[in-house]
């Protein structure tokens, strides 16, 4: 490992760096929207789970577009970014997190839905009858109830914002320490043929994949022993 | 009106095809048992009380303190309830310990009068010993003692009840129906009990709304609405009249107590009895026979004099006789099950005076 070079490590750190973030704020985000979606009694609550699922079937490229317009200097990004004097959202690490949080959203949603649609009515209204406000319904009932779904859409969330490629590079490009992460350094170091490297960060994703898939599914095992 | 002690319930409104029209009033002490067939609307009553349910138009008022009404509607949660479902319903990720604590109100410091109440609740129910396994681990006579339990320790002023029997076999009910008794004795709670079984309702009952097809049918003191002769419960095959008794005395050699009640004494086989100490007698109508003259040398324990109030045909060629014990019928009721052949032959007529045999007693502590 000790030939790799330090530009490896920069996009290690800044790739766990960006999941992570987004994976904090899909959360945040995602646990309201999943709980109006299987709570709410509105017609049109599927469109907006529609919205929310999008970026599983739009193209990468397609979405990196609108966001770079959204993010750039005249959209609402760039607005935003004119608050602390910067002139564009795009190409900068801040921009990737917002890429990021919307395309995992519906991995995030998903699982966290489902999870609250297992739960039925029965242990909040169990809950209420034992005075129970809804917020403390929330925290103490639905939410310990629903933790396989928070486990599944966190490792879920993690893993597709370090997995992704298109939208990074629409609208991050490749500079390195802020917006070059994993993904985009593997293509770049296959572009300017250097196969070592890009084999040895493609076999490191692999074992990454392994990992999180069997450390979900042996943890969720050890969870549904505990509860249910 | 803010000191009465009643429970003043309407509830009005359709839910998908199915139309309720439930009102009616009780006393807010003891127990109080919904009764009616499947699908009358019960439990919809229930959850209507408990603010689960929100009708079109409804009213609740209990002792005095409005819950529901054209301008007020309080949530389940501000609601001084227990809820006993059907299914035990415990919280799967917590402890028994913690689901008994679940609802119980929560105070800086665990006061001596809480810990005491605690105690208390886990004796009745026989709790100790369940307190550190989840819910998992237990039996579904075990699970739904804990969720009585966590109701109780909620510090409810009403407690309701949704066929909490139900979901059991028939040797877990008869596990758990002493604990109810218990309830019902040592608790001055009142009570509201959902169920479509008559033998339940008969050992635990004070009052009885009964329910048809959406709408109350007849509201009452138990006793009262079970031996008339008007409603449809007294027609059935099950018709049976249920009594309260007081131990006079015991015979410790037969086993036999003698048992009180208004208008006549009863004897009835008990393992023991302490004397002074009440129990509800449950008489069924077709363990009731009728004679003229008094029987002689007969091993039918129990015979008693009545006068015959009234008479209403039940299916083609039977009879349900509503009697009444002591002098002039003013006491409690029976109802004697006969063929109207029999109804016939004897030349029987109301006001008159005859003998009701009883081959068959139940008992239940009350």
């Amino acid at each position: 490992m000790q030939d790799l070079p330090p530009d490896i490590w920069i996009a290690i750190r800044l790739t766990i760096e960006l999941a992570a973030t987004a994976t904090v704020i899909l959360l945040i985000v995602a646990t309201p929207i999943a709980w109006w979606l299987s709570r709410s009694r509105a017609r049109w609550k599927e469109a907006v789970a529609a919205i929310v699922a999008l970026p599983l079937v739009l193209p990468p490229t397609v979405l990196g577009y609108y966001l770079l317009v959204l993010l750039g200097p005249s959209g609402p990004g760039g607005f935003v970014a004119g608050l602390w004097g910067a002139r564009t959202l795009a190409f900068t690490f801040e921009g990737l997190v917002i890429g990021s949080v919307i395309y995992s959203m519906p991995f995030v949603v998903q699982p966290i839905r489902n999870a609250f649609d297992a739960l039925g009515d029965r242990p909040l209204e169990v809950a209420a009858t034992l005075r129970a406000s809804p917020i403390r319904a929330f925290w103490t009932v639905a939410v310990p109830l629903a933790r396989r779904g928070f486990l599944t859409g966190t490792v879920l969330g993690f893993a597709h914002t370090v997995g992704e490629f298109g939208i990074v590079l629409m609208i991050g490009g490749s500079i390195p320490g802020k917006t070059k992460v994993l993904s985009v350094a593997i293509y770049d170091y296959v572009e300017t043929s250097q196969w070592h490297e890009a084999s040895i960060l493609a076999a490191g994703m692999v074992v990454f994949a392994f990992v999180v898939i069997l450390s979900m599914m042996l943890i969720e095992k050890r969870v549904s022993r505990v509860g249910e | 009106m803010t000191e009465s002690k009643m429970i003043e319930v309407a509830f009005r409104g359709t839910l998908g095809r199915f139309a309720l029209d439930a009102t009616f009033m009780v006393p807010a002490t003891g127990v109080t048992a919904l009764f009616g067939p499947s699908g009358c609307g019960k439990t919809t009553v229930l959850r209507c009380m408990a603010g689960l349910q929100r009708l079109s138009e409804g009213f609740c008022i209990i002792s005095g303190d409005v819950w529901q009404d054209r301008t007020t509607f309080r949530p389940a949660y501000r609601r001084p309830i227990g809820y006993v479902f059907q299914e035990a319903s415990l919280f799967p990720h917590l402890s028994v310990r913690r689901n008994l604590l679940f609802g119980a109100p929560r105070r800086r410091q665990i006061s001596a009068a809480t810990e005491t109440h605690f105690n208390e609740v886990i004796d009745l129910l026989g709790l100790d010993g369940l307190l550190d396994r989840s819910p998992q681990n237990l039996s579904g006579g075990e699970r739904q003692r804990v969720a009585v339990g966590r109701a109780l320790l909620s510090e409810p002023k009403l407690l309701l009840m949704d066929e909490p029997l139900s979901a059991l076999d028939r040797q877990t009910k008869d596990e758990i129906l002493p604990f109810l008794e218990r309830l019902h004795a040592s608790l001055s709670l009142p009570v509201i009990y959902v169920s479509h079984d008559i033998a339940e309702v008969e050992r635990l009952a004070d009052n009885l709304v009964l329910m048809q097809a959406g709408r109350v049918v007849t509201a009452g003191r138990f006793s009262d609405v079970l031996s008339n002769p008007a409603l449809p419960l007294a027609l059935t095959k099950e018709a049976a009249v249920s009594l309260d008794a007081v131990v006079r005395s015991y015979d410790a050699k037969y086993g036999l107590a003698t048992l009180e009640v208004d208008g006549g004494r009863f004897t009835a086989p008990m393992p023991s009895a302490p004397i002074g100490s009440r129990r509800r007698l449950t008489i069924a109508a077709s363990a009731v026979s009728l004679t003229r003259e008094p029987p002689r040398a007969t091993t039918v324990l129990n015979i008693l004099p009545a006068t015959i109030l009234s008479a209403t045909p039940a299916g083609e060629h039977e009879t349900v006789v509503l009697l009444g014990l002591g002098p002039g019928g003013s006491g409690s009721h029976l109802l004697a099950r006969i063929t109207q052949r029999s109804w016939d032959d004897l030349g029987l007529a109301e006001g008159m005076i005859v003998y009701a045999q009883v081959k068959g007693v139940a008992l239940a502590p009350a």
